[in-house]
């Protein structure tokens, strides 16, 4: 089976005042259309590939790879027209606040139709009804009503089902969602996550979930890729989490505090210079 | 390659930029040279700098860079004339030589300036933090008090006061520093209310500071590099303002070289005698740029969001 | 024997929205207690209206003992309590560096021999006497919020409340600072009041805690109940099974 996405050695850095920052340093993996979580802390790298593959990122930053590719598609190769016609209708992106990535001056349904009209050329009427279909799609009840808000008036969990609906409107096969729910209450975090692997699993997508939570991402995600310092440290089916190899994915999965555990004082995580290498 | 390392610059270097300085000087060394070096990484600003430092320099050695006497004249030989070797930019109507009186007018200048911003850029900054720290009615009654001075165009309430006040240099530089707080006022209260209310104030409230120490200590600092900014970017319309007084006759009394009045009393004969006008204002040209680049490298490199990364 | 802290029946509205309705809480001296909820439960309300940064509008407010009101708090409560902030970079001023933060609760309240309390306080949180002189900027997530913690300890409180102190850290790093917390606990004996939305942290550091909802509090149980399932409120039970992850059956 072709890969959806396929990555070789992905290196993104910037440079900086104080010299060169590598962010990313030699990632590589594949993916089908299964879900796929990354974790890691800040500084892992892990939104940095997620950026990189949407093009995402900074405009003064090198970026790298053996190969980038999509389908036939090579990501490094196209021009910036075709890496924009392709974001949105083929590969799209959640962020994490949706206070910071809905447009606060537009309504809530011009921006899900804004975006259908950039890669598709229908009418507005027809553009209003898929967008109003979208809405419903992600389990909003009243999306005529919704259709009509700004997002300062909905909820934060509302608003995440905005974006997602909002991304997913052109039917794209990859979406990257970059801490989607660490915004969001406890009980509203399960209710996105349902909704997004209901629609994922229709729809035949392949998902990237990056995140820091390692438990989130182990339970929610078929494959789990654990980056430390901008590298890969360990890949492993999330069924085979409590099997993991690497200490830093053992020290990571330690470390929580959990109801079940009683551990005083918290086994700390000891980084050691060598996972950097 | 060993040399370079143990070279004194490159030690001295990372010793201020060092991210375990040892003691307080050491920490405020180093962040002063890296805005330092931040600034002179823009040529533009650099060259505002240089503008200014040799303005300093020109008023400082007045004495003895200027050839001439700057109010005495020569009436009978010297009148009116035309720039050559012995007066690099010409005579004035009284004989005068104009070189010399634009040396000595930079001194007029900087007083100018300088007493200006002593004392608006502190009133204002006083005024606004207070304003913008204690909110309800001392803002309310401190910011209709500064409305009351923003309506006026400049010139015209500092036309009124020298009026009222008198002809002369100290009463046009108190009038300009009337008229220029206010701007200074607001942008210290903007700043101030972006972080009234954010958890490194409340810590200091829960230490039991007193709101006079908190606005000193803790909320002035924070509001000194837009400020300064702003006063360095006004300089230049500072000196403007007091040309226009001065060439309205309301400012510097004659005999007195400043420049605003040079061009007063040049005015008269720029058709057939252009440099006595023309080069006072040039002069004038190349501080207030001087001022303008300084400002906008200054604001670069303080620039609060830069300042952390 | 006196509560540490006792808040009866306090209410905090903003333009007629509760924000705290009519919340009662005791607190014993030495006792870490935790509060439970998501964003609109009003549990930092509850932390700020105690401190003095939210003024409450009607109820009881009593710490070891002396009744406190609206926003007016004397040295004696700034001295007894003392409060640690989420956000590890908004509580540290941006201009001034480590010394220059720890010197003025002290500089405050009058301490004396500054230089030794200040190595001293810097050595408790386990950061060497290096970072005396580094700007906040210079600092990691972590060690920041080391430095709060350290600053709010050094003028020896006995109340320290906690507003969310590890949720925007890394999960490595909040382990650490959690020992922190509770190693300084032991130490000097503090009562704690600790608000989070992880069940699983104040599982850890709590002896107690209290579950609120839209300015309510629903229920309040010991730290042991919540393991053993021995809670009656519905919305505790969905809290917990929240927070044992995502679970594709129960979809």
């Amino acid at each position: 089976m072709k890969p959806l996405l396929t990555v070789e050695d992905l290196r993104v850095s910037f440079p900086t005042r104080t010299g060169l920052v590598e962010a990313v340093r030699g990632v590589s993996f594949t993916l089908g259309r299964e879900r796929l979580g990354i974790v890691g802390e800040s500084g892992s790298g892990k939104s940095q590939t997620g950026r990189a593959i949407m093009g995402l990122t900074p405009g003064h930053a090198k970026i790298t790879a053996q190969k980038l590719a999509f389908g036939e598609t090579d990501l490094l190769k196209a021009s910036p027209k075709v890496r924009r016609d392709m974001r949105g209708r083929q590969i799209a992106m959640i962020l994490q606040d949706p206070k910071y990535s809905l447009n606060p001056v537009m309504t809530i349904g011009k921006q899900i139709m804004e975006t259908l009209r950039t890669h598709e050329k229908i009418s507005s009427g027809a553009a209003r009804d898929r967008a109003i279909a979208m809405l419903e799609a992600v389990q909003i009840r009243d999306a005529e009503r919704v259709f009509k808000l700004y997002p300062h008036e909905v909820s934060g969990g509302m608003g995440q089902r905005a974006m997602i609906a909002m991304m997913l409107v052109c039917g794209p096969e990859l979406l990257i969602a970059d801490e989607p729910t660490s915004a969001l209450d406890v009980t509203v975090q399960l209710e996105v996550l349902s909704i997004l692997d209901k629609l994922v699993a229709d729809r035949g997508m392949g998902l990237i979930l990056v995140s820091h939570d390692l438990r989130l991402v182990s339970s929610f995600c078929d494959r789990v890729i654990v980056m430390y310092a901008g590298k890969i440290v360990e890949e492993l089916p999330s069924a085979d989490l409590a099997n993991a190899k690497h200490p830093y994915t053992q020290g990571l999965l330690n470390c929580l505090p959990t109801l079940g555990t009683d551990r005083h004082p918290l086994p700390v995580l000891e980084r050691k210079k060598e996972w950097a290498a | 390659m060993s040399d370079i390392v143990n070279s004194p610059e490159f030690s001295r270097r990372a010793w201020l930029l060092s991210d375990r300085p040892a003691t307080r000087m050491q920490a405020r060394l180093g962040r002063a040279y890296t805005i330092w070096s931040r600034f002179a990484e823009n040529r533009l600003a650099l060259i505002g700098l240089g503008i200014i430092l040799a303005l300093i320099f020109v008023a400082i050695f007045a004495n003895v860079l200027a050839p001439y006497s700057p109010v005495q004249g020569d009436l009978r030989n010297a009148r009116l004339m035309a720039p050559n070797a012995a007066h690099w930019f010409g005579t004035d109507d009284q004989g005068r030589d104009i070189l010399s009186r634009l040396v000595h007018g930079s001194r007029l200048t900087l007083f100018v300036i300088f007493l200006v911003a002593i004392i608006a850029a502190p009133v204002g900054l006083i005024i606004g933090t207070v304003s913008g720290y204690a909110g309800g009615w001392v803002d309310a009654v401190l910011m209709r008090i500064t409305d009351i001075f923003l309506a006026f165009p400049k010139l015209v309430l500092a036309l009124a006061l020298v009026a009222a006040l008198g002809p002369g240099i100290e009463n046009a530089v108190l009038a300009i520093a009337v008229t220029s707080w206010p701007p200074y006022a607001r942008i210290a209260r903007a700043e101030t209310m972006t972080f009234r209310n954010s958890d490194f104030i409340s810590a200091v409230k829960l230490m039991g500071a007193s709101p006079f120490r908190i606005v000193l200590r803790h909320v002035m600092p924070l509001c000194l590099s837009s400020l300064i900014v702003r006063v360095t970017l006004d300089m230049a319309g500072i000196i403007l303002t007091a040309a226009g007084l001065g060439f309205l006759g309301l400012g510097a009394q004659p005999p007195l070289p400043e420049w605003g009045a040079m061009i007063a009393s040049g005015r008269r004969f720029i058709l057939d005698q252009w440099w006595v006008a023309t080069v006072p204002g040039i002069a004038i040209l190349i501080v207030s740029l001087g001022f303008n680049l300084l400002g906008d490298g200054l604001r670069d490199a303080l620039d609060p969001k830069e300042a952390g990364q | 024997m006196t509560s540490a802290l006792s808040v009866q029946d306090m209410l905090v509205t903003y333009d007629g929205f509760a924000a705290l309705d009519h919340v009662s809480v005791e607190i014993p001296p030495g006792e870490s207690f935790g509060i439970v909820g998501e964003s609109g439960s009003g549990k930092s309300t509850l932390l700020r209206a105690v401190a003095g940064l939210a003024t409450f509008d009607s109820g009881t407010l009593s710490v070891n003992g002396r009744p406190y009101g609206g926003k007016k708090r004397d040295k004696e409560f700034y001295r007894a309590v003392q409060m640690v902030f989420q956000d590890p970079y908004g509580s540290l001023h941006p201009r001034q560096t480590v010394d220059r933060l720890l010197l003025e609760p002290l500089v405050v309240h009058g301490f004396q021999d500054i230089d030794a309390r200040i190595a001293r306080a810097l050595d408790e949180v386990g950061l060497g006497a290096g970072f005396r002189f580094r700007y906040s900027h210079q600092l990691s997530g972590g060690q920041r919020q080391r430095i709060a913690i350290a600053r709010a300890l050094i003028v020896e409180p006995k109340i320290l409340l906690l507003d969310e102190p590890t949720s925007a850290l890394d999960a490595s790093i909040q382990a650490e600072i959690l020992n922190l917390l509770e190693q300084a606990r032991k130490d000097r004996n503090l009562t704690f009041v600790m608000v989070s939305h992880d069940l699983g942290v104040i599982n850890h550091m709590c002896e107690r805690l209290a579950v609120m909802k839209t300015g309510k509090i629903v229920e309040t149980i010991p730290a042991s109940a919540l393991r053993n399932r021995e809670f009656s409120a519905d919305y505790t039970r969905q809290l917990l099974i929240a927070s044992e992850g995502f679970s594709r059956t129960a979809s």
